[in-house]
């Protein structure tokens, strides 16, 4: 019988770091960026089903890049845990923070069993607050770590050039449309410097907006409201409720108690 | 090995099986004890007592319903709560209103609210109304041990569909058996007094603002003969609720609205006690 080559612990957990770093490096990145009203995310995708961002609860929004079937899986278990922590407490008891950690613990436990491959994803977990100093972002990598961001946040294949821009050219207080254009802006630079087109077809986005009068803040946007936030028509952020369509629901105020 | 899912332990198996999109098949897989239909209720003698809310009334007119109800809780012959609510909003196109045992039926409602809740988010998409009603059904049906010892819950839902673009109304039985309702319909107590001013009352042409006032008319004929269901209190400012679900989603009128309804019905029937006069023949 052959005795297994000694790996040293070290060598076997950079291994699987470097394993799903490539993995997460394949797909295409986005951003998390916070403006005035709230928090913008926006990403590439060319699919209009399969999506990268996604309501958790009332005041918490879900970004992921890397192997989708992983992070659909991440993300039906943070609604569950939310919707099951709201249920037994109260709405307000749900927390960006409690979920980050969850999430954290999550991937580290993984991360760090030798019998399961390392997880191929890095998600951002976002809530708003009730002002911009209440607002909360964490970008949680693959292994296990949280990182508590400000401002500005981008993950997946291209993210540490992103994150670069955006540090640089991010201010306090945008207004939703300045966001959006400086996320395309990031999101269409080329690793070797060039830049390209992202048509506004291929960009999902979705806000968590601390204006909206309904309970839960997640909203997607699309079709004419997208291409004239884009256009930066100004006029375009007063239409925003009109568009809203069947997303988020009409619970309001304390009626539900 | 596996963490409490409260604490901040790695998310346990349950949670990130994928599958169902329903928040009660999770409880179900994962703590069946906290779902209300597995309650083991110890053998009593005789019924339980614990407040009731009274008569829900719901009415459709061309492009929406409206779903009212009472204000008034009773324990036997005493008034437990003047100002319990009883119609819920379900999700952005759909409301839901309860008669019977309050306590259980509020805890149905939270439950039903986030089982809508939780499909949308999971599936990206809404139920269908159908779907929904159904998914109500099956939570009236676990709740039927309770209904024999006298605790049961009999809900009115009622909906705008989407895909018909119109409002429509489901009547429910203690044991979950559904159907749905035609104009208008009622539950609780006071149903039957309410039924009857409906149906002298009720034409299919009804505007949103005529709808409203009908189901207030109802619930204050319901209030003047069953001594369960509480009548527009003006001194104390206690007026129905009253949601109106159209192609724009749930809506609750304002206390100043309810109140303007049912003001100018309380002065007509200072004049005429028994209401509006339908035609002999």
């Amino acid at each position: 019988m052959s005795t297994p080559f000694y790996v040293s612990p070290q060598q076997a957990m950079a291994d699987r770091a470097e394993y799903a770093r490539k993995g997460i490096a394949r797909g295409r990145s986005l951003v998390v960026l916070q403006y005035a009203d709230g928090i913008v995310f926006v990403g590439e995708n060319p699919s209009r089903a399969l999506h990268k961002f996604s309501e958790i609860y009332d005041r918490i929004g879900f970004a992921a890049a890397g192997k989708y079937n992983e992070y659909e899986n991440l993300r039906i278990g943070g609604v569950r845990y939310a919707d099951l922590r709201g249920y037994t407490y109260d709405r307000d008891d749900v927390t960006a923070r409690g979920l980050a950690n969850v999430y954290a613990q999550t991937l580290g436990t993984i991360f760090s069993s030798a019998a399961e491959k390392p997880y191929e994803v890095e998600l951002v977990v976002a809530e708003v607050g009730e002002s911009p100093e209440g607002d909360q972002i964490y970008r949680l990598p693959h292994d296990g770590s949280i990182v508590d961001e400000h401002g500005s946040v981008a993950v997946g294949g291209n993210s540490e050039q992103i994150s670069t821009y955006l540090d640089q050219q991010h201010r306090d207080g945008m207004t939703l449309a300045e966001a959006l254009r400086l996320a395309v802006q990031a999101l269409s630079r080329d690793t070797n410097g060039g830049e390209r087109e992202i048509p506004a077809e291929r960009l999902e986005v979705a806000v968590l907006d601390r204006t909206r009068p309904q309970q839960r803040k997640f909203k997607r946007i699309v079709g004419g409201q997208l291409v004239r936030l884009l256009g930066g028509d100004s006029s375009a952020a007063s239409e925003e409720e009109d568009e809203d369509g069947g997303k988020g629901e009409g619970k309001d105020g304390d009626s539900a108690k | 090995m596996e963490a409490n899912p409260r604490s901040t332990g790695r998310l346990p198996a349950a949670f990130l099986t994928p599958g169902s999109s329903s928040f009660m098949d999770f409880l179900t897989e994962h703590q069946p004890e906290v779902l209300p239909g597995n309650r083991q209720l110890p053998p009593v003698q005789g019924t339980v007592e614990a407040p009731h809310g009274t008569t829900i009334v719901a009415a459709s007119f061309p492009g929406g319903v409206v779903l009212a109800g009472d204000r008034r809780a009773t324990m036997g012959n005493v008034i437990a709560q003047r100002d319990i609510e009883k119609v819920f909003p379900a999700d952005e196109y759909s409301a839901v209103g309860i008669a019977g045992t309050a306590g259980l039926a509020v805890e149905m409602v939270k439950l039903f609210q986030l089982e809508l809740e939780h499909f949308e988010k999971v599936e990206g998409a809404q139920l269908s109304l159908e779907g929904k009603a159904n998914r109500l059904s099956t939570m009236i049906r676990s709740n039927l041990g309770m209904a024999m010892q006298g605790l049961a819950v009999v809900p009115l839902f009622a909906g705008f569909d989407v895909d018909r673009g119109k409002g429509r109304i489901f009547s429910y039985d203690v044991t979950g058996g559904r159907s749905e309702e035609r104009g208008f319909a009622a539950t609780g107590s006071g149903s039957v007094f309410a039924r009857g001013a409906m149906k002298k009352l009720f034409r299919e042409d009804l505007t949103e603002d005529q709808a409203v006032t009908l189901v207030v008319q109802a619930l204050y004929d319901a209030a003047d003969d069953d001594s369960a269901t509480g009548g527009p209190d003006l001194p104390r400012r206690i007026f129905p609720i009253v949601t109106v679900i159209t192609e724009d989603g749930f809506r609750k009128l304002t206390e100043e609205e309810s109140s303007a309804v049912a003001r100018s019905i309380v002065e007509r029937r200072q004049e005429q006690p028994d209401g509006p006069r339908a035609e002999l023949l």
